[in-house]
């Protein structure tokens, strides 16, 4: 007994290694099984705050860059607003609507690691809840994760984990977008099948098949394509509109319809 | 600042800082983030208990994983850095830096760089192995350890002729 005890004294700092190191292989990979982290994310309330401290600071060095593009997006609604088409089925209430829109600042962005998060300065304080979908002026960014008071982390489409629906547009073809974590401009569209013409400068956008976004927002072109090892299905290599390191003012996208359809989704799975 | 307790107090909340507020956004060539706050460990006393030393480099990188969203990534690879500090002090200097009267100013420039050296590419190693936990990547894991450990040996070396205190 008395030489077990000696021998742990002797190697304490060992053990106190085992033990710490234990301790943080546990909280990567429990957490690996989750999306993220629940306790230990930027959404917390002190790393939130320093991070919306930078970003006030930093944001005054593109305020230019940041007009131009709201003069961009201005000018393209308008151009919409002026040719719709008004008529009978218009709907006056907005609350009848299926999406509604939020924004949101972006005040910590990362894009060169495997699996990339964001966090913005709206929480659950502001109607934020998971599963939101991000997107800014140019194209989709990713999904809001978590949600503390003030703030929420968004997986962003540069995320190993991400997969998200889309599909070629003006046809009906969908596959799923994922990333291969190489290229922060290039991301990668999987299962679209063979028989599918395509070009590359095609444009992608979202597909209609997921509850988080609405139909046809851009997401890129498509850069190159080749058939994957069955050869049955196409690997696309999309470049994306958003230049995702250069990202601020975002809008949230919320879904009305969401619970709904999850809720028949998942009671037609358990039949 | 003469006082050892409040000086390393006082570069943990700066490097802390600067690591998620600087360096992990400096994005150098696209996607180079150096983790400049390895020199924590360069700094930090040598003849101090051991066991605070492995927990207070515990307690930087969780906290600098909290700051950065990589689950407990970071906080593996600092830890396993301090772990391995006085084997690697022993690669470097020899047996005298056991003794009482070793100080940093009785060794050579060449000693000292290998020995940050040594810190930062072990603990880039661990990072991104257990970032990425893959085989099949493995070029992309080379390519990135490569690509950060040398932009951090440069800016760590940097940083540590800038601010070598001069009571060491």
């Amino acid at each position: 007994m008395q030489r077990i005890i000696n021998f742990i004294l002797n190697n304490r700092n060992t053990f106190l290694y085992a033990l710490l190191s234990f301790i943080a292989l546990l909280l990567t990979v429990r957490s690996h099984s989750y999306h993220q982290s629940k306790f230990f994310n930027s959404s917390r309330w002190v790393s939130g705050k320093i991070y919306g401290t930078a970003a006030n600071i930093s944001g005054y060095f593109s305020l230019k860059e940041e007009n131009q593009k709201l003069a961009d997006e201005n000018q393209r609604l308008r151009k919409l607003l002026f040719n719709a088409q008004t008529g009978e089925e218009q709907v006056l209430d907005s609350s009848l609507l299926p999406f509604q829109v939020a924004q949101a600042k972006v005040i910590k962005n990362s894009f060169s690691a495997p699996r990339n998060y964001l966090t913005i300065n709206k929480g659950d304080n502001d109607g934020v809840t998971q599963d939101m979908g991000v997107i800014t002026s140019k194209g989709i960014l990713g999904i809001v994760e978590n949600i503390s008071g003030q703030f929420a982390t968004v997986q962003s489409i540069l995320n190993t984990k991400s997969s998200i629906n889309a599909k070629i547009k003006n046809t009906d073809y969908f596959g799923s977008l994922e990333w291969d974590a190489s290229d922060h401009t290039v991301v990668q569209l999987v299962d679209i099948p063979r028989l599918v013409p395509l070009v590359v400068g095609d444009t992608i956008v979202t597909g209609a098949m997921s509850s988080i976004f609405p139909e046809n927002i851009p997401i890129g072109t498509i850069k190159r394509y080749d058939l994957n090892a069955s050869k049955s299905y196409y690997n696309i290599d999309v470049a994306l509109f958003n230049d995702m390191a250069n990202v601020r003012w975002v809008y949230l996208v919320q879904n009305h319809n969401k619970a709904e359809i999850d809720q028949l989704e998942a009671q037609t799975e358990d039949e | 600042m003469n006082n050892p307790i409040v000086l390393n107090a006082f570069r943990f909340v700066l490097l802390l800082l600067a690591q998620v507020l600087i360096f992990n956004g400096l994005n150098f060539m696209g996607t180079i983030n150096p983790m400049v706050y390895v020199i924590f460990l360069y700094w930090y006393p040598i003849k101090e208990n051991r066991a605070v030393f492995l927990l207070v480099a515990f307690l930087l990188g969780l906290l600098i994983d909290i700051f950065s969203d990589s689950l407990a990534l970071h906080t593996l690879a600092i830890l396993t850095a301090a772990f391995a500090r006085p084997f690697i002090m022993r690669f470097c200097f020899g047996v005298n830096y056991e003794f009482q009267n070793f100080t940093f100013k009785n060794t050579t420039k060449i000693q000292r760089i290998t020995y940050l050296a040594l810190l930062i590419v072990l603990h880039h190693t661990i990072f991104f192995c257990f970032e990425i936990l893959s085989f099949s990547h493995i070029l992309l894991i080379l390519k990135k350890i490569l690509s950060t450990s040398l932009l951090t040996i440069f800016l760590c070396t940097l940083f540590s002729s800038l601010f070598s205190p001069k009571s060491e």
